[in-house]
């Protein structure tokens, strides 16, 4: 019984997805499945080519087979790509979860004025990247930033972010967390106000401090948010685009290039659309595997109510 | 039925995962469709000018970068100019910044939807004919009856692909010295002439360096087409005369790049990166804290009105040997573009006739490829910089950039060595031996 009504729901739902449905096959899967072809190809995206007409013919004609694929690993330079990407993942997980659980803690309360604030932390979600990027490039400039001055207030000597290898990775990461941290944020406090005031109440009867409440209480109810928090920014961080081309444009010295800064470059700027294919496609596994065993792990920490 | 959530929670997670697939991609259907409605539209159009009248209004579009930045005025009057001449041709514009024209330029060639008419830098003009992405305009050239007798041989003959022309040349330009003459009469030295070398440059920038914390000497910034040039000047050169070999580890280069270095780590008569502080090197040269730079004659328009010191030019300082750039850029006419003969008319109103450049010129936006001479004596002739003749005697010393399929590539691998150097990671020495090694595993040449 239980079966069958839930079977007829897909089918009234069904008529409804459908216009979402059609786009992603249109504008997603269609093109992702000609990547995949591409990816085969040592087509350099100089030619033209059109997927209505002769589009076998073209890859059959332009085959190597898995030759990016493989020249890819021989090159060598994506470890350190992919090392860059990690760098950026390690600064910027931990940082962002704790900031966004802070601006939901703050935003998420119900005292004066809460309404501004919320506002004033969603402003960079809505912002471009290109326009907060530009802004960044400002903040953390040497000469002119608010950043250095400050520091320089409090005899500290800031480096120069943006222009030293060590450091423009971490720039990076302050910007992505300025920009992040309200729509994550938004989703904790989502979280927060899902958690039912009695374990609360009972806790505080019991004598628990509020340290101790939001260690035992908020944390492990907060978890399925959590969860859905990292996974959503593991995948968005792996793809970290726009605010390196404008913040450092992968350089000094190629130390902020990420994947697909590279996989752009490759197609746009080399002409090596094939090749350019096939990283992503090795980026999409990458972040396909992550996906998996984080699916898998969140058994362990996991706590559903 | 759980089983099946299962599955469709891991499908929505990999969709998650997927949209950077189309990073590589999503271009392609787009665009194609949109060349395919693009392609059905001209259709009709041109069938329609096939039954009544020669004359049926055509819509050319049209793309372009070198006037961005500070010539759309100029140009709009010339596209007005033509709209007058030829009122059954209209031009719909598109400015891009060079920053991204060519990137957005490839997506187009690839989805068949580049613009009629569009422009092509020296550099890329071969990538681009090579690949068949451009209308040989040698028919259409007899047909259209179109005028090209008084385009400079020379430029008219750097557009030919295999024998056949495939761009109008519309400018060309090269760089000078620019400098402050204000800061050279406050540390009380001699304005610079022609026959100036890299030690000149050297003392009179430490002479401008000394008059303060945040005045600077010299702006030559450490990049692939200031290091070529260099080379050049130093007597070497990246790439062998027959282009059959990378010369970049040579003795001649060495000095080259650790005298440009020594500018910026050892005298600091030109400013570092962290110096600059993310400042431009026009806008540091334009806030008078700046003695002399290295840059395009396309910046005399810009200069003249941000400016509020004496300024004049001279002849780009050399080493052992003097050179300067060769810039050009052409307008091309796209490989399916459905009305050649009219796009080629607009191609050489905006690049040779005497209406535009004469434009082109009062604008100072760089040289016509022209040979009219009261033309080039109306550029001589303009009141700011003065020592104008320095443009036209540098023509002696034009260097052209080394031209390679993967353009983009070399560039990439030589910059990314120069500032290994630069940052002193890497000794001169090993910068050029490993950057020559790259270049070799590589970059293919012909």
């Amino acid at each position: 019984m239980k079966l069958r009504n839930r079977n007829q729901g897909i089918l009234t739902a069904l008529p409804y997805l459908l216009p979402s449905l059609a786009g992603m096959a249109v504008f997603s899967a269609l093109p992702i499945a000609v990547s995949l072809c591409i990816s085969l190809t040592g087509w350099s995206g100089m030619t033209r080519v059109s997927i209505f007409h002769g589009f076998s013919t073209f890859v059959k004609e332009n085959f190597i087979g898995i030759k990016n694929y493989i020249d890819i690993v021989k090159d060598g330079e994506i470890w350190s790509v992919l090392g860059h990407n990690a760098y950026f993942l390690i600064l910027y997980m931990p940082l962002m979860v704790i900031m966004s659980l802070i601006v939901a803690l703050l935003t998420g309360s119900k005292h004066r004025g809460v309404g501004a604030i919320r506002v004033i932390y969603y402003i960079p979600v809505l912002t471009s990247w290109v326009a907060g990027a530009l802004i960044w490039r400002w903040v953390l400039s040497t000469q002119y930033g608010p950043i250095n001055a400050i520091l320089e207030m409090v005899g500290i000597q800031g480096p120069a972010w943006l222009q030293s290898k060590v450091w423009a990775m971490p720039a990076i990461v302050l910007a992505s967390v300025w920009k992040d941290m309200g729509f994550y944020g938004m989703i904790f406090m989502g979280g927060l106000q899902g958690i039912s005031p009695e374990y609360y109440e009972a806790a505080q009867i019991d004598g628990a401090n509020s340290w101790q409440r939001f260690l035992k209480i908020t944390l492990p109810l907060l978890s399925p948010t959590t969860f859905y928090v990292v996974m959503l920014s593991l995948i968005n961080a792996f793809q970290i685009f726009p605010q390196v081309m404008v913040m450092t444009n992968a350089g000094p010295n190629g130390a902020t290039q990420v994947m697909v800064e590279r996989i752009y470059t490759y197609a746009f700027s080399f002409g090596k659309m094939g090749y350019a294919s096939a990283y992503s496609w090795i980026l999409f596994v990458i972040i396909f595997v992550i996906t998996i065993f984080q699916n898998f792990m969140q058994r362990k920490w996991v706590h559903y109510e | 039925m759980k089983l099946n959530r299962k599955i469709l929670s891991c499908i929505l997670a990999a969709a998650m995962a997927l949209p950077i697939l189309a990073a590589g991609c999503s271009s392609t259907t787009a665009e194609t469709t949109a060349a395919a409605s693009a392609a059905a539209t001209t259709k009709t159009e041109s069938t329609a000018a096939d039954t009544t009248a020669a004359k049926e209004p055509v819509t050319l579009t049209m793309e372009e970068f070198s006037s961005s930045g500070g010539n759309e005025d100029t140009l709009a009057s010339m596209l007005a100019a033509f709209e007058a001449k030829y009122p059954y041709i209209k031009v719909d514009l598109q400015t891009i910044g060079y920053d991204d024209y060519f990137t957005q330029l490839q997506t187009k060639v690839s989805g068949g939807n580049t613009a009629d008419l569009f422009e092509l830098n020296y550099e890329n003009f071969v990538a681009y004919a090579s690949a068949g992405a451009l209308y040989d305009l040698n028919d259409a050239i007899k047909s259209s009856g179109v005028d090209l007798s008084g385009f400079n041989e020379t430029a008219l003959k750097a557009y030919q692909y295999e024998g056949d022309q495939y761009a109008i040349p519309n400018s060309f330009s090269n760089c000078i010295l620019v400098y402050n003459k204000d800061l050279f009469d406050k540390a009380g030295i001699a304005y610079p002439t022609d026959d100036w070398t890299w030690a000149d440059v050297t003392t009179a920038g430490k002479a401008i360096r000394a008059l303060g914390d945040d005045i600077f000497g010299f702006y030559r910034p450490l990049t692939f087409n200031e290091f070529y040039k260099a080379s050049a000047q130093n007597g070497g050169s990246l790439i062998s005369a027959d282009g059959s070999k990378f010369t970049i580890d040579t003795p001649e280069n060495a000095t080259a790049l650790s005298g440009m270095i020594d500018w910026v780590k050892g005298t600091n008569i030109m400013p570092t990166d962290e110096q600059l502080g993310g400042m431009g090197d026009w806008d540091l040269f334009e806030s008078g804290r700046l003695g002399m730079i290295v840059t395009g004659i396309w910046s005399f328009g810009t200069f003249k009105d941000a400016c509020d010191f004496n300024w004049d030019i001279s002849m780009e300082p050399g080493n052992t040997a003097k050179a300067t750039h060769f810039f050009s850029n052409s307008y091309a006419v796209s490989a399916n573009c459905e009305h050649p003969e009219e796009a080629l008319l607009l191609a050489q109103f905006l690049a040779g006739s005497e209406e535009a450049t004469t434009l082109r010129v009062a604008a100072s936006w760089d040289l016509p490829p022209v040979t009219y001479e009261d033309v080039i004596s109306s550029y001589l002739n303009q009141d700011y910089p003065s020592n104008r003749q320095v443009v036209y005697d540098s023509l002696d010393y034009l260097i052209t950039p080394p031209v390679v399929k993967q353009n983009s590539e070399l560039q990439e691998i030589i910059n990314n060595y120069l500032s290994l150097a630069l940052s002193g990671d890497l000794t001169v020495q090993e910068a050029l031996k490993q950057c020559q090694a790259e270049c070799e595993s590589k970059i293919a040449l012909s």
